[in-house]
């Protein structure tokens, strides 16, 4: 190897440090704020509850005549699949979950293509007014549903004038209570991708379709649908999986009949004071959760070939 | 991450700035429950500083209790939560020398917390009360003008209960105040550990759950106070409040609340001393203090919950002390129950019993 060759090796070397360290910050942040969080959470999944302080077993445990144990308790995850429970809550936040997706891509995928479409000054100010309700709190905004939603409300009082029903609508405390509420709140997150794919998109293909002959009709279903997959699922992936583990939307307008996870979650680690075994459900979830993220990570990649 | 960084190390001082030895008490009470003045009244007195912080569940507090280091020197958890973590190791016994004020204790009250805490070793009633039953006056009798008002059938009898729910049935969510309360009304021991027993309290609620709009254990207040629902089941010092919300409003809402004949669960808050406190000696202070008739009448006149202590009811406002909602009558005093602790087994077979009866499934 000779000396100039040397040098820039090193200096690959020093670039790649220096880039490194660029990258090193997102990934800390994940590491501190994800990875860690989870680790404790999957250590606590192996042990063993006990009314003390901490209210778990330790898993290492050093014994004086120079033994070290290390006891996994695996009891929480045969627990699991034992009680229907939990398999009924997991199905039923994933049902919950893909209905209200599917209800905000109906009404995003309008939206996002009229702001796509729209004269290129307003485009600014119309993404604005997506991003603008997350100045107020989220917990403030589910609230206000409470009052808009509920028999006494601002809906039922606006429909009694109208006219258009005669008896007030019980809507709050219901499964539709908890999908107006999902799918207000995640609206943006479906919004925004689906906008950002849409205005990319060539509008040349469109004309080129039409002069094959295509209806407008035909080229949007051939044409901007197919193009726009990667917001679609983008924008689903979003939704989706933080409306599976949500704990606020139904605990606040759904009925005592809303059976989801984060809600048996909760009653795990409260009531029953039993954090290893909800330490459990959250690890399966998560793996629940991660088989999507896979998908979408691989359509990707084919995307990007 | 800067406000991260901040806050570690804005807590990093604060725990410095508070050395052991210095005058001060950290207290950790629930939300709303008391009347601030006497806590400058303490200071005043004593020299010593009232760090107030507030919680607005029991869950909350015992989270930060099991975690361990929690840096508080007097907590009021509720008598059921309060025996769990006795066991847990979370609190020192109080060194009753330092407590001068004991004798002024009701001991109607205090045989009672001792089913929670023998001997009250470790705590002392803080305020205490009943879970009963709450409904807008108006409301029921347009329904049904001879409901049961001294009876758990009120809300235990699906057929009654059915009369109610189109104006709205809620419920807390709480199996252990639930349940035992079902099994009362059965005729059973409320405080039973059979499993058997336990379960047959499931047809009861099952029975009666599809009357039910919600089971929470707060929204009621605000529900009741606003006209929005008929009838709850709740704790006594909750629905005092909506009555009294109501009655600010002046919509005409007019609130009730019943302890029914058959007898009611007793929950009790109690104030008690972290095994790790770092001003324990201040916490003694601080608790024997609240034990004067005249500074506890002042937080039950203020917060309308009843005391248990004896020696305040000269102090307290007619409209408490002769409130038998607050302090009810001789004979349902005597019928007033209460619930050891559970173990997990136990604990376990009531939540999963509960989870059936709120969802339906």
């Amino acid at each position: 190897m000779n000396r100039i060759d040397f040098l820039s090796t090193w200096r690959n070397r020093l670039n790649l440090s220096g880039r490194t360290f660029v990258i090193a910050i997102p990934y800390l942040w994940l590491l501190l704020l994800f990875l860690l969080p989870f680790l404790i959470v999957f250590k606590l999944s192996f042990a063993e509850t006990r009314l003390a302080i901490p209210p778990y077993t330790e898993l290492v445990e050093y014994a004086q005549d120079g033994h070290l144990r290390i006891i996994l308790f695996l009891r929480n995850y045969l627990f699991l699949t034992e009680d229907p429970l939990y398999w009924k809550a997991y199905l039923s936040s994933v049902k919950i979950a893909t209905i209200a997706t599917s209800m905000a891509l109906l009404v995003a995928y309008p939206v996002a293509y009229g702001m796509a479409k729209a004269p290129k000054r307003y485009q600014s100010t119309l993404v604005m007014l997506v991003i603008l309700p997350f100045w107020t709190s989220f917990l403030i905004r589910v609230y206000a549903w409470i009052g808009i939603l509920k028999t006494e409300g601002f809906l039922n009082h606006f429909l009694l004038w109208l006219g258009v029903i005669n008896e007030p609508l019980h809507i709050l405390h219901t499964h539709v209570a908890v999908y107006i509420g999902m799918v207000y709140s995640y609206l943006p997150f479906m919004l925004l991708p689906l906008y950002a794919n849409l205005e990319k998109m060539d509008v040349s293909l469109l004309e080129a379709a039409a002069d094959l002959g295509c209806t407008p009709m035909q080229a949007f279903w051939k044409i901007t649908v197919p193009l726009s997959m990667p917001g679609v699922i983008a924008g689903c992936l979003l939704m989706f999986i933080p409306a599976v583990g949500e704990f606020v939307i139904p605990s606040l307008l759904g009925g005592s009949e809303t059976l989801m996870i984060g809600k048996t979650l909760w009653t795990e680690f409260f009531n029953n004071r039993d954090w290893p075994l909800a330490s459990a459900a959250a690890v399966v979830l998560l793996l629940i959760l991660v088989a999507p993220i896979m998908w979408f990570q691989r359509t990707q990649a084919k995307g990007a070939v | 991450m800067l406000k991260a960084v901040l806050l570690l190390l804005s807590l990093t001082l604060i725990s410095c700035a508070n050395p052991p030895d210095e005058k001060l008490v950290n207290v950790y009470n629930w939300s709303d429950y008391i009347d601030r003045e006497i806590l400058k009244q303490f200071t005043a007195e004593t020299g010593i500083k009232v760090v107030y912080d507030v919680y607005d569940s029991n869950d909350v507090l015992e989270t930060k209790l099991l975690a361990g280091h929690s840096n508080y020197d007097v907590v009021v958890p509720t008598a059921d939560f309060l025996s769990r973590q006795i066991q847990a190791g979370v609190y020192q016994k109080l060194d009753k020398a330092k407590l001068g004020n004991l004798g002024n204790m009701w001991q109607a009250i205090s045989k009672r917390t001792a089913a929670y805490d023998p001997d009250n070793a470790y705590s002392i009633n803080y305020m205490w009360g009943t879970v009963g039953i709450g409904y807008n006056v108006k409301k029921l009798q347009q329904r049904l003008p001879n409901a049961p008002l001294n009876s758990w059938k009120l809300f235990f009898d699906p057929k009654i209960l059915a009369r109610f729910a189109d104006c709205g049935v809620q419920v807390l969510d709480s199996a252990n105040d639930i349940i035992p309360a079902a099994l009362n009304y059965l005729g059973e021991n409320p405080d039973s550990k059979n499993s058997a027993v336990i379960a047959k309290a499931e047809a009861v609620l099952m029975a009666i759950r599809p009357f039910v709009q919600k089971f929470h254990s707060s929204e009621y207040i605000d529900a009741l106070a606003n006209g929005d629902i008929c009838l709850a089941v709740g704790y006594s010092g909750d629905i005092l409040q909506a009555r009294n919300r109501a009655i600010e409003a002046g919509k005409g809402v007019e609130i009730n609340y019943l302890v029914p004949d058959e007898g009611a669960m007793i929950w009790a808050d109690q104030m008690a001393i972290p095994a790790d406190a770092p001003h324990s000696d201040n916490a003694h202070r601080f608790i024997n203090y609240m034990m004067r008739p005249e500074i506890i009448a002042t937080v039950s006149n203020y917060v309308s919950y009843a005391n248990g202590n004896k020696a305040s009811q000269t102090f307290l406002n007619p409209a408490v002390i002769n409130n038998p909602a607050i302090y009810p009558a001789e004979t349902v005093m005597a019928r007033l129950y209460t619930i050891s602790p559970y173990s997990m087994r136990v604990q376990r077979v009531l939540t999963r019993i509960w989870t059936r009866v709120v969802t339906g499934q």
